[in-house]
């Protein structure tokens, strides 16, 4: 098998006496979409705080493409082609929708000690902040300022700016959250076509669309990966079913 | 796609992208204010000599030297969210290096002047260095501690006249010309210097660096995402600033004709951020605005009463309680542009 893009070696990391991750390790290959699942509490966020960079670890190693950041910036990481978005929309409210991606463009393109040429009217940068707003079929609402989107279309545009950013390996939290259903499957819809290109590692919530989209499920309870495996394989670990998904499945089926 | 937000729906195809947010109202709006204050500014000589106050002029340099060290300020509080308390320092660090030069002898403008930007820029890049490893509150009292480092040093520099300050000889020179004695060519060298200040830092507030700056401002945790690293953008910003308070500093010290420690102190730099918050942070015109509002202010309010400070006083907390955005913000909302 060739070189996973992404490889968690044991990572740990305590809050006192808490270990919130508790020697993690997976693997993430090129082209897959690997899901995260775990109830509340099972530390999803602080991963993808240490997957980020945004938070260190106590021991353990990150790999991207074999080289190590565990010890990367978040800025470091991002210029290495790790890209996050965010469980609480984190965009630039301010701005323009086109602005917000255009921005994600501009930090790899060139210097950005620029002091005269106004950047809003850089083509280069607006030509593919648009691609990137296409993919996430937002191109038509690209003068709007971001602050005025609808929610679904702000987790769109979430989505828009880490791709931006140029990483090949997006990790999205939660990008879900607090989407309507008609906005959830805008977005599912949209994860399906960003695997084609993209590697993802993705922590959700909603095991519908966990299931119509993982290639590969990990299931975080209390700090641990207790079962890795493909969608089907979690799905009857008898671990799982009992930590987690007995009652989110009964509620699906309802 | 609402009523409201039609005002976003901005032209043709190429996005020509106002940048909104201190940019929000930085469109065709400011630059036509900013026009207008020019102009006015530009016939005020002629004016005074025919109503024969020629006081009006020196009234006015003063005015606009303290427009463009609010405007310096503007970018770092209104674009960069650094609340700077000792923005004054840089003031009187170009002011003395006019004085120091001159009472040595040296008294070319341009030579003061590159030495005040050396001097303000330095001070700003070592202080700036240090105090943006700090935020919020700390950020605000950190800065104003190195004001008043710069202030008590030149208060113990007795060779310049420590405490008492320090008179000029004369105006500055240019290529050994006395042509600033001429209190109309100081005035229109100061205005010359404001309108270059406001045309720079507005192509600077739209540029690549200004996008970094403004969108750090807002959210700096997004902007690390995306692979920026706040740090060198707000120092850079903030000794930019220094630099151009510097500038303002040397046409003071020509316009006062003396120089005093009192240029640094923390009351100086608590007045330019009331200038820029009085006119509205993060639009430039505001900054400029806000300096001639409140200079003019007190020069009215010294006519009623000695305790005129008390009256400026209550007119502030009014205006910040009842115009948000300062006076761009309530003269954007006068012209119908409402603004959820």
């Amino acid at each position: 098998m060739s070189q996973p893009l992404l490889t968690v070696t044991d990572l740990r990391k305590s809050f006192g006496a808490l270990a919130v991750t508790d020697g993690v390790s997976f693997d993430v290959h090129d082209n897959e979409l690997h899901a995260i699942i775990g109830p509340n509490g099972a530390g999803k966020t602080t991963l993808i705080h240490q997957l980020s960079g945004s938070l260190g670890c106590d021991s353990g190693t990150v790999r991207l493409a074999g080289g190590d950041i565990t010890r990367h910036s978040m800025v470091d990481r991002v210029r290495l082609g790790l890209a996050r978005s965010f469980q609480i929309t984190s965009i630039l409210d301010g701005f323009t929708v086109i602005e917000n991606a255009a921005m994600a463009v501009q930090a790899r393109s060139g210097s950005s000690f620029r002091f005269l040429r106004p950047a809003s009217k850089e083509r280069r940068l607006n030509d593919e902040a648009m691609a990137a707003l296409a993919r996430v079929k937002l191109d038509d609402r690209a003068q709007r300022r971001a602050g005025s989107l609808s929610h679904g279309e702000k987790r769109q545009l979430e989505i828009a700016i880490a791709l931006a950013t140029g990483a090949k390996l997006l990790l999205l939290d939660e990008p879900l959250a607090g989407t309507g259903h008609e906005e959830s499957a805008v977005l599912v819809e949209l994860m399906r076509e960003l695997k084609t290109t993209h590697t993802i590692v993705l922590i959700e919530h909603d095991m519908d669309a966990v299931f119509a989209l993982a290639d590969r499920v990990s299931v975080l309870v209390y700090g641990r990966l207790i079962a890795t495996g493909s969608a089907a394989e979690v799905r009857s670990h008898p671990d799982v079913r009992a930590a987690y998904l007995g009652e989110e499945e009964e509620a699906v089926r309802c | 796609m609402s009523a409201r937000t039609s005002d976003l729906a901005i032209t043709g195809a190429v996005p020509d992208v106002a940048a909104p947010r201190g940019g929000r109202l930085a469109g065709r709006g400011t630059a036509l204010a900013a026009l207008l204050i020019f102009l006015v500014l530009a016939v005020l000589p002629p004016v005074a000599v025919a109503v024969n106050d020629p006081f009006l002029v020196v009234t006015a340099t003063r005015i606009i030297v303290f427009a463009i060290a609010a405007l310096s300020l503007d970018l770092v509080l209104g674009y960069g969210a650094m609340v700077s308390f000792g923005h004054a320092a840089f003031l009187g660090l170009g002011a003395y290096a006019v004085a120091i030069l001159s009472s040595h002898g040296i008294s070319d403008i341009l030579v003061q002047g590159v030495v005040a930007v050396a001097a303000s820029a330095l001070f700003a890049l070592v202080t700036g260095a240090i105090s943006l490893r700090t935020k919020g509150v700390y950020f605000i009292m950190i800065t104003l501690a190195f004001g008043q480092m710069a202030y008590f040093f030149m208060v113990s520099l007795s060779a310049y006249g420590g405490d008492d300050g320090l008179t000029l000889g004369g105006r500055s020179t240019l290529f050994g010309l006395p042509i600033l004695k001429s209190d109309f060519a100081l005035f229109y060298l100061s205005l010359g210097v404001l309108v270059l200040a406001f045309v720079g830092l507005r192509a600077l507030t739209l540029s690549r660096f200004g996008r970094v700056l403004r969108g750090t401002k807002e959210n700096p945790v997004r902007m690390q995402a995306i692979g920026f690293q706040p740090f060198a953008f707000q120092l850079t910003a903030y000794v930019i600033a220094g630099a151009l308070a510097g500038i303002a500093g040397v046409l003071l010290a020509n316009q006062a004709e003396f120089v005093s420690p009192a240029y640094m102190s923390w009351q100086r730099s608590g007045e330019l951020i009331v200038m820029v918050v009085l006119g509205g942070m993060g639009t430039l015109v505001g900054a400029i605005g806000g300096a001639i509002a409140l200079l003019l202010l007190e020069d009215w309010l010294a006519h009623f009463s000695e305790h005129w400070k008390l009256g400026l006083g209550v007119l502030l907390v009014l205006l910040v309680l009842f115009t948000r955005g300062g006076i761009v913000g309530g003269v954007a909302r006068l012209f119908g542009r409402p603004r959820s």
